[in-house]
């Protein structure tokens, strides 16, 4: 299971704020901490208030690798600023997102493909987010016809069947669970599949009981990695413990230090 | 239209431990021997690299207690171990030697630690390979006894045996402070297996310096549930699972020649057949097993034993990718 530290996003203020004085402290503090905490990839996105996404970007990449050797996830809706951060990336990185848009999946699916990259497939178009599990399937098999199309190797397509939050959206939750078992059966080798994970609970009371109990129910289903948030203790034990009885990995007393420094 | 053929990727690969150390690396021995590296199964050439297997030769301290049919192939050299190793590298071209100090043994011969390190410093003398020495499975007098081995053969980067959970600081110490490597051994179990590992590499011990012994069972003495451990064990090391992505070491002498199969004379079981030639294959079917399970030190007794599986293993080794 792979954790993708959610924090470095200008929608927090300290980011937000960092990003405008270009001050790479926060940045870099967040960095170390989400990695300590067990986190294997970062995410980053400049944020909404941002005016040189491009320029942001570019330095969000840069000031990140001073640090830390993780994967990068360019989370933003803007081709350009993922296009620079992906040209300054050391390592192979991972683009967040396309969604099974015709004209988007026509300019991020090369473009993951030419820079070696991962690409998160969000099943949605422009009308929204679907409410049952079949219709998130069918843009799910777009997204994996088109990775066969342009020639991204599938192990390297991660499909996102998109969660809302539980108070305002019950009812997706599991349809959500149901299309993480149907991904699997889409191809062989099947598509990985991930979860912006904390969306789950926004504005639930006991955010971080709602999403440990999610994540374990979503792995159950077959969920490979999540954006999450790598400090919460009490989840990244809930994963380590998850991966023991999926049988994901080998069971040794140390097992939650072990998830963490892997 | 062409088929795309699919092939297993592996995320890991097996550690390469090196055995032995020569003169310019603080040793004295004629060359290293390296296992592991692996990164598919054994011998799937076609999804990755594969090592070649070692094979090692016992050499005890003491005459030991063994089937006649066997103790013939040493005649004349078995109460002299320089000797001894020095037959089973010069005439049956083991690729090291594995000294088992069964003499220090309290219940038997009782030698002392000093009688004990002279013997590890003869066959040092005696032979060029890297040495794999273990104690004799008495806790307290291992201790002492592997730590004064240690010292003695220091920067020799001995393969010292054996660590186990409740008993493996001490060892650790000791090829640290004198520049060893260890076998890490475990009761058949993955779990103990896997953990024994972090425990050791928690002391600063580096994983590249670290074999397991995941404790065998000879043929129709439990095989099988070594072969499914170690094929757990490299299944893990693939995945990308540090803590068992280590070579594995196999007893496999010890376990084939105990088998009442191995050595039951013709005369008490005629419809066996001939002992001796029993005896041998039991012991190489033993080993041809476990070859297939991801070993990669075979520490073996009988000379014929080990040419079919060297055969075997030439065999094996030839590229089958496609």
């Amino acid at each position: 299971m792979l954790i993708i530290g959610e924090r470095i996003n200008g929608m927090f203020t300290d980011i937000k704020e960092a990003i405008q004085q270009r001050n790479p402290a926060p940045i870099q503090e967040w960095a170390r901490r989400q990695e300590k905490g067990g986190a294997r990839a970062l995410d980053l996105n400049v944020g909404p208030a941002v005016e040189d996404k491009v320029g942001a970007m570019t330095w969000l990449v840069e000031v990140t690798q001073e640090v830390s050797q993780l994967t990068l996830c360019l989370d933003s809706t803007d081709i350009q600023a993922i296009e620079a951060g992906l040209k300054v990336c050391r390592n192979p990185a991972i683009i967040n997102s396309t969604n099974a848009e015709r004209e988007k999946m026509e300019e991020l699916f090369p473009l993951a493909v030419e820079y070696n990259a991962e690409l998160i497939g969000l099943t949605m178009n422009k009308s929204g987010i679907p409410k049952d599990s079949d219709s998130r399937l069918a843009f799910a098999m777009e997204l994996v016809a088109a990775a066969d199309e342009y020639g991204l190797p599938l192990e390297n397509l991660l499909i996102d069947p998109l969660i809302l939050p539980a108070n305002v959206a019950q009812d997706h939750v599991p349809e959500v669970l149901k299309t993480l078992q149907q991904i699997k059966l889409l191809s062989d080798p099947p598509p990985r599949t991930v979860l912006g994970l904390s969306n789950v609970s926004q504005n639930c009371h006991n955010r971080p009981l709602i999403n440990r109990t999610f994540i374990a129910m979503a792995m159950a289903c077959g969920l490979d990695a999540a954006i999450a948030d790598a400090c919460d203790e009490a989840l990244i034990e809930t994963v380590a413990a998850a991966e023991i009885l999926l049988n994901q990995t080998v069971y040794c007393d140390s097992f939650v230090k072990m998830y963490k420094v892997r | 239209m062409a088929v795309q053929i699919l092939r297993e990727r592996s995320r890991g690969a097996v550690q390469k431990v090196v055995l032995g150390a020569t003169r310019e690396e603080g040793g004295t021995r004629s060359h290293t021997v390296t296992v592991g590296g692996d990164t598919a199964l054994p011998f799937h050439h076609f999804e990755g690299e594969v090592s070649r297997p070692m094979l090692a030769m016992e050499v005890q301290d003491v005459v030991p207690d063994w089937p006649q049919a066997l103790k013939n192939c040493f005649a004349g050299v078995l109460n002299d171990p320089g000797k001894w190793a020095k037959k089973c590298v010069d005439e049956y071209g083991a690729d090291l030697i594995y000294l088992k100090l069964e003499g220090a043994s309290p219940e038997g011969a009782n030698k002392s630690i000093e009688q004990c390190v002279a013997v590890v410093k003869e066959v040092l003398e005696a032979v060029g390979v890297p040495l794999i020495v273990v104690g004799c499975e008495d806790l307290s007098k291992d201790q002492e006894l592997l730590a004064a081995v240690a010292e003695a053969a220091r920067g020799e980067n001995l393969l010292l045996g054996n660590a186990e959970q409740d008993n493996y600081k001490s060892l650790v110490t000791a090829c640290l402070a004198h520049n060893h490597s260890l076998i890490a051994r475990s009761p058949l179990d993955i779990n103990i297996c896997k953990q024994l590992n972090i425990l050791i590499n928690e002391m600063n011990l580096s994983l590249n310096r670290i074999v397991i012994d995941p404790s065998i069972g000879g043929l129709g003495y439990g095989i099988e549930y070594a072969y499914s451990l170690m094929e757990r064990v490299r299944l893990g090391a693939l995945q990308g699972d540090k803590m068992l992505s280590l070579p594995v070491i196999c007893t496999i002498g010890d376990e084939a020649w105990r088998a009442k199969e191995a050595y039951a004379a013709a005369i008490d079981y005629p419809c066996w057949g001939d002992e001796l030639e029993r005896g041998i294959l039991w012991e190489a079917l033993t080993a041809m097993t476990m070859l297939q399970a991801g070993a990669h030190i075979l520490l073996m007794r009988h000379p014929q034993a080990v040419a079919k599986v060297r055969e075997a293993i030439d065999q094996l080794m030839n590229d089958n990718s496609y």
